[in-house]
């Protein structure tokens, strides 16, 4: 398990490789890859800041891959998100699980970008040309994470 | 006893500091008497702990509820919901 909150840039294909070479029995790889969007809410987004909670974020991450590794039978996951100052078009995310089935992996990555959208600490502030504002939580994604429940 | 208090995000800028040390009466408390505390204070801090505005409050960086105890020297973050991803 490969968990890391970093301000640069990561090598999608090369955590893929990675992934893989780590779980030989795995039969497959599903992945999500976040990026940051050109608008937002009808505003062109010029850029945007990642606020997190450090002591607690990697902590929340980990408790969110345990409950995926409880609830289906993963050979390894991947979880690398960035902070700091993101422009549009960069990549925010990856989660990216390794499983023996197919529809083990699809589940269990969507499962973890659902909860990590709403209990994992970490906030965005927009930069629009109406000035910065802070995003605001989305009911869909509280919806999301319900449905696992 | 005393606790740490961490804001984050919104709350950071509104509250004008990013942490805090509160003294709480008593030996032990809940995360409720804590923010009935905080309320205590006016303006924009009962704004954001307003019982409509969806606040989060985490113990020793553990999502937390109203209910949750505290106690001397723990470590409480109040911040907006969430929005990473």
């Amino acid at each position: 398990m490969k968990i890391q909150v970093q301000e640069q840039d990561f090598d999608v294909g090369g955590e893929l490789a990675a992934l893989a070479a780590g779980a030989p029995d795995a039969g497959g790889i599903a992945s999500f890859l976040g990026l940051v969007r050109e608008t937002s809410d009808g505003s062109a987004v010029a850029g945007m800041t990642l606020e997190h909670y450090p002591a607690m974020t990697r902590k929340a991450l980990e408790d969110i891959v345990a409950q995926a590794a409880a609830r289906w039978m993963l050979r390894d996951v991947v979880v690398i998100h960035r902070v700091g100052a993101l422009q549009p078009g960069d990549r925010i995310v990856l989660v990216a699980v390794a499983s023996a089935h197919r529809g083990e992996a699809f589940a269990a990555c969507e499962f973890i970008m659902d909860m990590l959208k709403t209990q994992a600490p970490f906030w965005k502030k927009e930069r629009t040309p109406a000035g910065e504002r802070w995003v605001e939580a989305r009911a869909s994604d509280d919806a999301a994470a319900r449905r696992w429940r | 006893m005393k606790v740490k208090l961490l804001y984050f995000a919104v709350l950071r800028e509104r509250f004008g500091t990013a942490e805090e040390t509160l003294e709480l009466p008593g030996e032990q408390a809940r995360v409720a008497a804590l923010i009935d505390q905080l309320r205590r204070r006016g303006d924009p801090w009962t704004e954001f702990l307003a019982t409509d505005y969806p606040y989060r409050v985490a113990v020793n960086q553990q999502l937390a509820g109203l209910v949750s105890p505290l106690k001397d020297g723990d470590e409480v973050a109040i911040f907006p919901p969430v929005t990473g991803g």
